[in-house]
């Protein structure tokens, strides 16, 4: 009993468990079908919604039995293909988790070189401050448009638009970190005179690199936001499709799973950054 | 004329434009092969942008530092610095921190050999043991330890120190600096150290340069340490006939003498370029023989016995 009242973990995972039963039975109350009272729908919603919720004989909101039906049905066969417009979750997951990585790898690589030289060079800093200041706020989804246009390929553009928005937090942690290594440190580099090429590999990349991890977490949490958005208008493939589609087959228990999903797999992707940020962090 | 090993020939720096007051103008000294020489000077009067000259990290708006009889510019293996602050790299263990170095300095060398010649250094400033530890999990004295080795394992040609037992306790720093005189002595290294305590100038140093406040600042004089090397030894500095001399004559400049030394030198007599060499040590024993005062009565006694 002692051990549980001193253990802060020990009863928030208690009161977690409580908030998720009482969110369950708070959501089983209120999809319990009530025989001929159905909800009094807006007719133009209830057009929307077609013939089952009009029907007014079960909502259209399945209850949590019917999630954890749904739940178990994709978990057991997460990798099946019926045609090009159904397609397992685990299929439709892996299509996005690849597009966010392929997308979020070539910004890397663009940014963390670009941002190093942003970082170590004043004039570059200003010469390219405006562009990185116009463009930064710009919404990822309004670059769709030109991205189809000119690259006229759907998957692509999608993969673009992952690379366009993860760009930014890179770009400038990166040259934030790197801006403000400190002097100390280049000086030791200097009076053993360290070319620049080591300098920047053995002594302003482990400096920088715990700000430019943090960078890499926010661009891949923003991927991961956007990449819905992006597979809903480009369609398809994808995760954002998925739920798309399941909007309209009107299927509420897949959408549901979807969002469950989508919000493990962010928390992994996050985790995972979270996890080598630790290691290239460095006390001081 | 021969040069020194160091010549400081006509130096200054102004941090600004050139509407600002310099921090030090027309500093000439020298430093010889195998001498230990300390700068004294307050807080802020521009010691460390000399020593950042000397090291090749900073310019100076006017005049030159010339080692080797060649003029210096920009940073060199051969002049080791200790920085004020340990200025340790923090990801890195103290294996990697010095290994760093050796590696800069021998970029043929492969890892085994690297790694042994940096062990012997760890083991110099006695650190065995704690090769793998990062700088974080070190107490400052270790800190300052593996900064040094950092800078004995290049096996420079001088060393450039900085206050480098300024942050430490007494007995450590007693430690650091008998390890630093022993290291200095058997590999007849030329050191220019940078200090605010006398005592420890009086320890370490062959002559000691007094700087005066800034804006401004200038070298007044050139203390020689007329104790010899072998007679200073740091729990009974204080027996020995010249101590208090040369200790009161340094306290009396950082006292009085470095705030008002444009009044001092108002009269003439004054040359920047030929700077007084004085020996305070000297005078007392001399005194001493004419006009016995008593407290040197009884400190030379009591060392004669
Ligand atoms: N980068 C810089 N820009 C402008 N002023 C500077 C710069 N570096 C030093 N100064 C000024 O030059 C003067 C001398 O600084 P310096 O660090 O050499 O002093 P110091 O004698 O080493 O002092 P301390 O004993 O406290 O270390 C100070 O007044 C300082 O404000
Ligand atoms: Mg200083």
């Amino acid at each position: 009993m002692a051990a549980f009242r001193n253990s802060l973990g020990l009863r928030a995972g208690l009161l977690s468990l409580l908030i998720f039963v009482g969110i369950v039975a708070f959501w089983q109350i209120a999809t319990t079908p009530t025989a001929g009272t159905g909800p009094a729908l807006d007719p133009e919603y209830a057009k929307l919604l077609g013939a089952a919720a009009a029907s007014g004989t079960k909502s259209a909101m399945p209850t949590p039995a019917d999630i954890g039906t749904t739940i178990w049905k994709h978990l057991v066969d997460p990798f099946y293909i019926r045609g090009s417009n159904d397609k397992g979750i685990g299929i439709q997951l892996a299509y996005s988790l690849g597009r966010v990585l392929l997308g979020f790898a070539l910004a890397a690589l663009v940014a963390v070189p670009l941002g190093f030289l942003i970082g170590m060079s004043p004039l570059i800093y200003r010469a390219l401050d405006p562009f990185i200041q116009i463009l930064k706020p710009v919404s990822p989804l309004a670059w769709m448009p030109l991205a189809l246009y000119t690259i006229k390929d759907s998957a692509i553009s999608s993969i673009f638009v992952i690379f366009i928005c993860s760009v930014w937090p890179m770009l400038i942690n990166t040259a934030f970190g790197v801006a403000s290594v400190r002097r100390e440190w280049l000086n030791v580099a200097r009076t053993l005179e360290v070319g620049p090429f080591r300098t920047a590999f053995r002594v302003i990349l482990p400096a920088a690199a715990p700000t430019i991890m943090t960078g890499m977490r926010i661009s891949i949490g923003i991927a991961w936001l956007v990449i819905v958005a992006a597979e809903m208008l480009v369609g398809g493939t994808g995760i954002g499709y998925f739920v798309w589609n399941e909007w309209n087959n009107l299927s509420i228990a897949n959408i549901v799973t979807a969002i469950l999903l989508i919000g493990l797999v962010g928390l992994a992707l996050d985790q995972g950054l979270a996890w080598l940020a630790r290691l290239v962090t460095y006390p001081e | 004329m021969e040069r020194p090993l160091i010549s400081v020939e006509g130096l200054a720096r102004r941090f600004g434009d050139s509407a600002q007051p310099a921090v030090f103008e027309d500093i000439w000294f020298g430093v010889e092969r195998g001498e230990f020489l300390c700068l004294i000077g307050h807080s802020g009067c521009g010691k460390t942008t000399i020593l950042n000259v000397l090291a090749g990290l900073d310019r100076p708006s006017a005049g030159a530092v010339i080692v080797d009889n060649l003029e210096i510019d920009g940073p060199s293996l051969d002049r080791a610095v200790i920085f004020q602050g340990h200025a340790l790299l923090p990801w890195l263990s103290v294996m990697g921190n010095i290994a760093f170095a050796v590696s800069s300095r021998w970029p043929k060398w492969d890892r085994t050999r690297v790694q042994d010649h940096a062990r012997r250094f760890i083991e110099l400033v006695g650190l065995k043991g704690a090769e793998g530890k990062k700088p974080s999990q070190l107490s400052g004295g270790m800190k300052q330890r593996v900064g040094i080795a950092r800078a004995l394992s290049i096996q420079p040609k001088m060393l450039l120190m900085d206050e480098p037992f300024s942050a430490l306790d007494a007995l450590t720093r007693g430690m650091l600096q008998d390890e630093v005189l022993r290291i200095c002595a058997d590999t007849n290294q030329t050191v220019f150290m940078i200090t605010h305590d006398v005592d420890e100038a009086i320890l370490l140093a062959d002559k000691i340069v007094l700087m005066t406040n800034g804006p401004g600042a200038k070298i007044a004089e050139i203390v020689v340490n007329t104790m010899p090397r072998n007679e200073r030894h740091r729990n009974d500095l204080h027996k020995h006939p010249q101590y208090y001399a040369i200790r009161n004559h340094l306290v009396e400049f950082l006292v009085n003498r470095s705030r008002a030394f444009d009044q001092e030198i108002a009269g003439g007599g004054y040359d920047p370029r030929r700077l007084k060499l004085v020996k305070p040590g000297l005078m007392s024993v001399k005194l001493a023989a004419v006009n016995p005062p008593a407290e040197v009565v009884t400190l030379t006694t009591g060392r004669r016995q």
